[in-house]
């Protein structure tokens, strides 16, 4: 059992080591090939760290900054679900802004991680154009039995390459959602009210509680 | 007999289209798509405590006290019930290789999956959809209408309420079983429905600011995904 469980992790490791090799080679990557080689990328190293299964919210974070974030357009992400607010706020509060909803983005699936096991990515055929500067990559998570979650991005071409900027899970896209919060918020306590909500909202979730 | 029913159904639905067809079709802000908030928001409540005082003590019991696995097969056992009705709607929605495979299911899983407590079709590539009579209704052009928090089964609108009815009325297991039976069934279904949730809620208590709103927008979003099967033509705010 045990060396076996060493086996399947060394070969893991491998696996990603070689991953990791090939991404300078491959700064070019389609939309949906570099959708695919992150999706993987994430679950083979959840699978492999009982510290971020268990929550360890550091740990993810700093994962999520090296492996994700150079691929996210957060700044535009959090521009479109903060709406016609954005332009009116200041730089300091732009970039406030910013750093609570990724924490509380980060947050809020560091406590889900823990039921990543046997799940697999499949990509469903991406429908755009050469030419597009602007496509949705549609992919679903397969677990071992029940029902595939769809995730589909939303993805814009920038200098270096293709930067995701909207995600949604089970049909319901994260920018438009949280449009809705912000709006709701901002209308009742303006930019810097919105910006305490955030802030509050992530000292006082606990990603460690127990449901 | 089958066109009666029909002319009922079309009857009963004529108001509705009209009152789903002069809020929804503008797709505008929140408040037109929820303009009882106030309404909605005191049934939200009561659906809060309820939940926290019977449904989740009743499904968190339920998740210590019987086995993974025992739990697996009531849920599959209620999930192949549902299959029959999906296909039901998958013939509605004009998808009648989607009907032929949601039956076939069905077929595979009551007989070699002993009434359903096998999903013996998964493993053989049969994947399991839900599809409804609100989800049918979207697709033959019915809008949402304004959305409607009901007592405990919670998120719905207009139109997915009068679907529910229909779900409820069609469920197989009213025509064949006895009352109290199918009383039992109903009462595993909703148990079964909230245990599936316990993993889920913390996501939404940790990701909203707003529970009401956060939980509308979801719902509303979603359900305009399933009816067009994960492909929604781009909303008008795009």
């Amino acid at each position: 059992m045990n060396t076996a469980y060493r086996w399947v992790l060394a070969a893991t490791l491998a696996i990603t080591t070689a991953f990791a090799a090939a991404v300078p080679a491959r700064a070019a990557d389609a939309p949906d090939a570099l959708i695919k080689r992150l999706s993987n990328e994430v679950i083979e190293r959840i699978k492999v760290d009982k510290d971020i299964q268990s929550g360890d919210f550091k740990k993810l974070s700093d994962f999520v900054d090296a492996t994700v974030m150079p691929h996210v357009n957060f700044q535009r992400m959090t521009a479109l679900a903060v709406g016609r607010n954005w332009r009116s706020a200041t730089p300091e509060q732009q970039k406030q802004l910013m750093t609570e909803f990724r924490s509380l983005l980060l947050r809020t699936y560091s406590g889900a991680l823990g039921s990543v096991k046997d799940q697999s990515v499949r990509m469903k055929p991406l429908r755009a154009d050469a030419a597009d500067t602007e496509v949705i990559v549609r992919s679903e998570v397969v677990p071992p039995r029940g029902e595939p979650i769809q995730l589909d991005y939303r993805l814009e071409k920038a200098n270096d390459g293709w930067k995701i900027y909207d995600v949604n899970v089970l049909g319901v896209w994260l920018v438009e959602t949280y449009r809705g919060q912000f709006a709701q918020e901002v209308a009742a306590r303006g930019v810097d009210g919105l910006i305490k909500s955030l802030s509050d909202k992530n000292k006082s979730f606990d990603p460690a509680r127990k449901p | 007999m089958t066109a009666r029913l029909s002319r009922r159904i079309a009857l009963a639905l004529l108001p509705l289209s009209l009152l789903a067809g002069g809020c929804a079709s503008t797709g505008g802000p929140q408040s037109n798509r929820d303009p009882i908030e106030p309404f909605n928001r005191s049934v939200f409540a009561f659906n809060e405590k309820a939940d926290a005082w019977v449904l989740k003590p009743v499904a968190q019991a339920y998740v210590q006290v019987v086995p993974e696995v025992v739990r697996m097969m009531v849920g599959n056992a209620i999930s192949n019930v549902g299959d029959l009705w999906t296909a039901a709607n998958q013939l509605l929605q004009g998808k009648p290789a989607d009907a032929a495979s949601d039956l076939f299911r069905f077929t595979v899983n009551t007989t070699f999956g002993f009434f359903g407590v096998a999903d013996m079709a998964s493993p053989m590539g049969f994947e399991k959809h839900r599809e409804d009579f609100g989800q049918t209704l979207g697709r033959w052009g019915l809008a949402s209408g304004p959305y409607l928090v009901l007592p405990i089964f919670g998120p719905s609108s207009v139109r997915d309420g009068a679907g529910f009815a229909v779900d409820f009325a069609a469920n197989p297991v009213r025509h064949t079983a006895t009352e109290g039976q199918s009383n039992n069934f109903t009462l595993a279904r909703i148990i079964d429905g909230r245990a599936s949730l316990l993993s889920t809620e913390r996501l939404i208590d940790g990701a909203a600011l707003d529970r009401y709103s956060f939980i509308r927008d979801g719902y509303l979003q979603r359900r305009r995904n399933q009816v067009f099967d994960g492909n929604p033509p781009a909303s008008q705010d795009d």
